[in-house]
C-alpha cells in the first residue's frame, strides 16, 4: 500500500492554531474555546489526536501535583529552584504552582481518576528530596479518551496526520500562519492563524538509543523536536538547551522503571550489591550524575530493586506498570525471565534529549505561555518551563489557551507572504522530486549516532567542535535524501529537524563554559560550577544574520528567596554524603 | 583462453561511456520482522474498519488492497501498544522489536 500522493496545496484560516494534540495542545485549544466559544480553533496532530503524544497510552500519575494540605507554591518553587541549581525564572514555576491544584480539580471533574485516601483526600506521596508532590493515578490508562471528550464538546477543529514544518510571518514579525504536509497524501497546507501555540512535545529523537534501534527512544518518536525547530527558525528564543533532558531507564527496553510508582511502595535504585547509593529517586542533574557513576564503577550496573517486596506489593506494582505509561514493560521483562520478585531489574542511561518538562531546556515562555516572538505561544515538554511534567503541561497549555484567545480578540488577519510559502514547499518537495538518493533511515542513524559520540555528557569541547562539523556536513547530506512516498517524506523532514536541534545542542554547551546541571551538562574540561560567570540563562535564537547565536540573560529576582543552606540540598544526593 | 579474456576489464579509450550512465544508483531493502502482526482471521478491515491504523502515532499500518487487511509497512515501531488495545477484535499483536527484546 501507500497512500496516493496527490499534492494539492490547501490553504484555510483559523483564528488560533495549536499544533500537538498529546497534553498541553488539547487543553489550550479546549480553554481557548472557552474563553471564547466564537473562535476557530484548529488542533493539528502529526498522528492521532485520540492516541498521540507522551501519554498515548495513559500515565501513572502526577509527579508534582501541589495539593492544599501537603504541601505549598512557595514550597514547590523552592524545591524546583534547587533542584535546577538556581537557574529559573520563579515567576514561571510559581504560576504553574499555584494553578496546579485548579488543574487537578478540571481534570478530576471531566473524569481522570486519582488515588484517594478513606476520607476522599488525595493520596499524595513523598518522591522529591524535600517535599510531597506525587499523586498516583492507578487507573491513568483513560486520560487521552477524556481529553478527547472534551475536545469533541468544546468543538475544537482537529486535523490529524499533518505534518508542520514551519511557521508564517508579517511583515511586523508576528507569526501569521502556519505551513506542513499530510503524512500520507504529501498535500501542502499553508493555514493562516491570528496566534498559534507550539505544543509539539520533546525533542526525542535526538540522540541514539544504545539498542541501535531508531525508534526505542524515552519519548514518543513522534516528537522529532519539530516545535524546537520551528520555533528557532520564527526567531523564538531558546532557552537552557544545554540542560539536557537524560532519565534512567529500564536498559534496551528504554522505558521508565518505574521509581515514582515503586519508591513509594518501597522499591528503590540500587547498585549490583542491592545497595541503595541515592537518598532520593526523583529525576534530577545530580540524581543522574550519582546513577552515571555508580553505573560506570565497580558497584556497577544500576539496578531497580522489588524483589524484597511482598507479593501483595509487586502484584500492585505489576499492575500498575504493565497497564499504563509504557505497558509493553511487562511483556519484556517477561521475554528475558526477568520477575520482579527475584530479580533486580537492569537500569541504564537515556539517549539525550531536549525537554523542559523533565529538565529545563525549551523553548523560552514567560508565566503566560508567551514566547518572545508576538503571536506565538508555547507549553508542554517543549516550553521551557523547568520539570513541568504532564500537570505543567496541562496548566501551561491553559494559559496558552486563554492568553491567546485574549490576543486574537479584534486582530485581523495579516497577508501572507507568498514568497515564504514558496520557498518551504520547494524545501518540502525536494525529497520527492529528487530521482535517486540517500535513506532517510539512513541519515537519521548516522546524526543520531554523531549526536551520541560527540555530545553525550560527560561533555568534551574538542569532541562537541567536531560534532558541529559533523552536523554540518549533515546539512549538505540533507539535499541528497529521497524520498519515495509521503510517509519517508515525514522521516525526511524530522532528519532536518533532528539536525537542527543537534546544532542547537552543541552551541548551547559549548557556550556555558562551566558545569552544572550535574550529568546534564557535565563538561570535562570545565568540571567546576563558576556562579560568578554563569549564574544566568543561556538563551539561543537565529539572529538577523540567521546564524545561531548564543547570550546570557539575567535570572530574574527570586520571589521565593532562599537561604544558602537549602540552595545545597540536591548536592547530597549520595547515600553517606553528609557524614562525608 | 577462458571467457573473461573476451571481457575488456576496463572499457578501452573509444570506447569511452558517459560515466554518469555507467553507474546506476541501486537500492538495497533491509529485511525486517514486523514487530506488530495481525490474524487476518479476526482482522475486520475489509468491513471498513481502521483502528489500528488510525491510532498508531508513527502511522506505520496500512491496510493491504489485495487482502483488505491490516498489516505493517514501515518497522518503526514504539511497541506503545494503541493498534492491539483498540482493536475491536483482538486481531493485533504487539511483540518488543527484536533489537531490544
Amino acid at each position: 500500500m501507500t497512500h496516493s500522493v496527490t499534492r494539492a496545496t490547501l490553504e484555510q484560516e483559523y483564528d488560533i492554531v495549536v499544533i500537538g494534540g498529546g497534553t498541553a495542545g488539547p487543553m489550550a485549544a479546549i480553554k481557548a474555546k472557552e474563553r471564547n466559544r466564537d473562535l476557530r480553533v484548529l488542533l493539528i496532530d502529526k498522528a492521532n489526536v485520540k492516541r498521540s503524544g507522551a501519554i498515548s497510552m495513559g500515565m501513572d500519575g502526577l509527579n508534582n501535583a501541589i495539593i492544599p494540605g501537603h504541601s505549598t507554591p512557595e514550597q514547590y518553587t523552592k524545591e524546583i529552584t534547587i533542584a535546577n541549581d538556581g537557574i529559573v525564572n520563579q515567576a514561571a514555576v510559581y504560576a504553574y504552582a499555584t494553578h496546579s491544584f485548579e488543574t487537578i480539580e478540571q481534570l478530576d471533574r471531566w473524569g481522570v481518576k486519582f488515588e484517594k485516601d478513606e476520607t476522599g483526600d488525595y493520596a499524595v506521596k513523598k518522591v522529591h528530596h524535600m517535599g510531597a508532590y506525587v499523586l498516583p493515578m492507578p487507573e491513568g490508562h483513560d486520560i487521552k479518551k477524556v481529553l478527547y471528550r472534551q475536545l469533541k464538546r468544546a468543538r475544537v477543529s482537529i486535523t490529524n496526520r499533518l505534518v508542520c514544518t514551519r511557521l508564517l510571518k508579517d511583515e511586523e514579525g508576528a507569526v501569521n500562519g502556519v505551513m506542513g504536509f499530510d503524512c500520507r497524501t504529501a498535500d501542502f497546507h499553508v493555514i493562516k492563524a491570528k496566534a498559534v501555540i507550539l505544543a509539539c512535545g520533546a525533542a526525542g529523537r535526538l540522540g541514539l538509543p544504545s539498542s541501535g534501534y531508531l525508534m526505542g527512544t524515552y519519548e514518543n518518536p513522534t516528537n522529532a523536536g519539530d516545535g524546537y525547530a520551528m520555533a528557532y527558525h520564527a526567531g523564538a528564543e531558546l532557552a537552557n538547551l544545554e540542560c539536557f533532558q537524560i532519565n534512567p531507564l529500564i536498559k534496551d527496553y528504554n522505558g521508565p522503571a518505574c521509581a515514582y510508582v515503586t519508591g513509594p511502595l518501597g522499591g528503590y535504585t540500587a547498585n549490583n550489591k542491592g545497595e541503595r547509593f541515592i537518598e532520593c529517586d526523583y529525576w534530577s542533574g545530580q540524581m543522574m550524575w550519582e546513577f552515571h557513576q555508580e553505573l560506570e564503577s565497580g558497584n556497577g550496573p544500576v539496578f531497580l530493586k522489588l524483589d524484597h517486596l511482598a507479593e501483595e506489593t509487586i502484584q500492585n506494582i505489576e499492575e500498575i506498570l504493565h497497564s499504563n505509561e509504557r505497558p509493553s514493560r511487562g511483556q519484556f521483562h517477561a521475554n528475558r525471565g526477568t520477575d520482579y520478585r527475584t530479580q533486580m531489574v537492569e537500569m541504564h542511561i537515556s539517549e539525550i534529549g531536549f525537554c523542559s518538562g523533565h529538565s529545563a531546556s525549551g523553548v523560552w515562555v514567560n508565566e503566560r505561555a508567551e514566547t518572545s516572538v508576538k503571536g506565538l505561544y508555547s507549553a508542554g515538554d517543549m516550553a521551557a518551563v523547568p520539570h513541568n511534567y504532564m500537570l505543567g503541561a496541562f496548566t501551561y497549555g491553559w494559559f496558552a489557551g486563554n492568553n491567546a484567545a485574549d490576543f486574537v480578540a479584534g486582530r485581523e488577519f495579516s497577508a501572507v507572504d507568498a514568497a515564504q510559502v514558496e520557498t518551504e514547499k520547494q524545501r518540502v518537495y525536494a525529497p520527492l522530486d529528487r530521482e535517486h538518493g540517500l535513506p532517510p533511515a539512513q541519515v537519521e542513524y548516522k546524526l543520531r549516532r554523531f549526536v551520541n559520540d560527540y555530545l553525550q555528557p560527560p561533555k568534551v569541547t574538542k569532541k562537541m567542535q567536531i560534532g558541529l562539523q559533523r552536523f554540518s556536513d549533515i546539512q549538505r547530506d540533507l539535499d541528497q535524501i529521497k524520498a519515495h512516498n509521503a510517509h519517508e517524506l515525514m522521516r525526511a523532514m524530522e532528519v532536518s529537524m533532528i539536525r537542527d536541534c543537534a546544532e542547537m545542542a552543541a552551541r548551547a554547551s559549548l557556550f556555558r563554559a562551566e558545569s552544572r546541571w550535574g550529568l546534564y551538562h557535565y563538561r570535562v574540561d570545565h568540571p567546576q560550577r563558576n556562579d560568578s560567570d554563569w549564574f544566568c540563562h543561556c538563551h539561543l535564537k537565529k539572529d538577523e544574520n540567521g546564524q545561531m547565536s548564543s547570550f546570557k540573560k539575567a535570572v530574574e529576582p527570586y520571589i521565593i528567596p532562599l537561604d544558602a543552606e537549602e540552595m545545597q540540598a540536591y548536592d547530597r544526593l549520595r547515600v553517606g554524603a553528609f557524614a562525608a | 583462453m577462458t571467457a573473461f579474456a573476451s571481457v575488456p576489464l576496463r572499457p578501452e579509450p573509444h570506447q569511452k561511456r558517459d560515466l554518469e550512465m555507467a553507474y546506476q544508483p541501486q537500492e538495497i531493502f533491509f529485511r525486517s520482522n514486523a514487530p506488530v502482526t495481525v490474524d487476518e482471521d479476526l482482522c475486520i478491515a475489509h468491513k471498513g474498519c481502521t483502528v489500528c491504523v488510525d491510532v498508531c502515532p508513527m502511522d506505520l499500518l496500512a491496510i493491504n488492497p489485495a487482502t483488505q487487511k491490516a498489516y505493517m509497512a514501515f518497522d518503526e515501531c514504539w511497541y506503545c501498544m494503541p493498534c492491539e488495545k483498540d482493536c475491536p477484535t483482538g486481531a493485533v499483536k504487539v511483540d518488543i522489536p527484536y533489537l531490544l527484546r
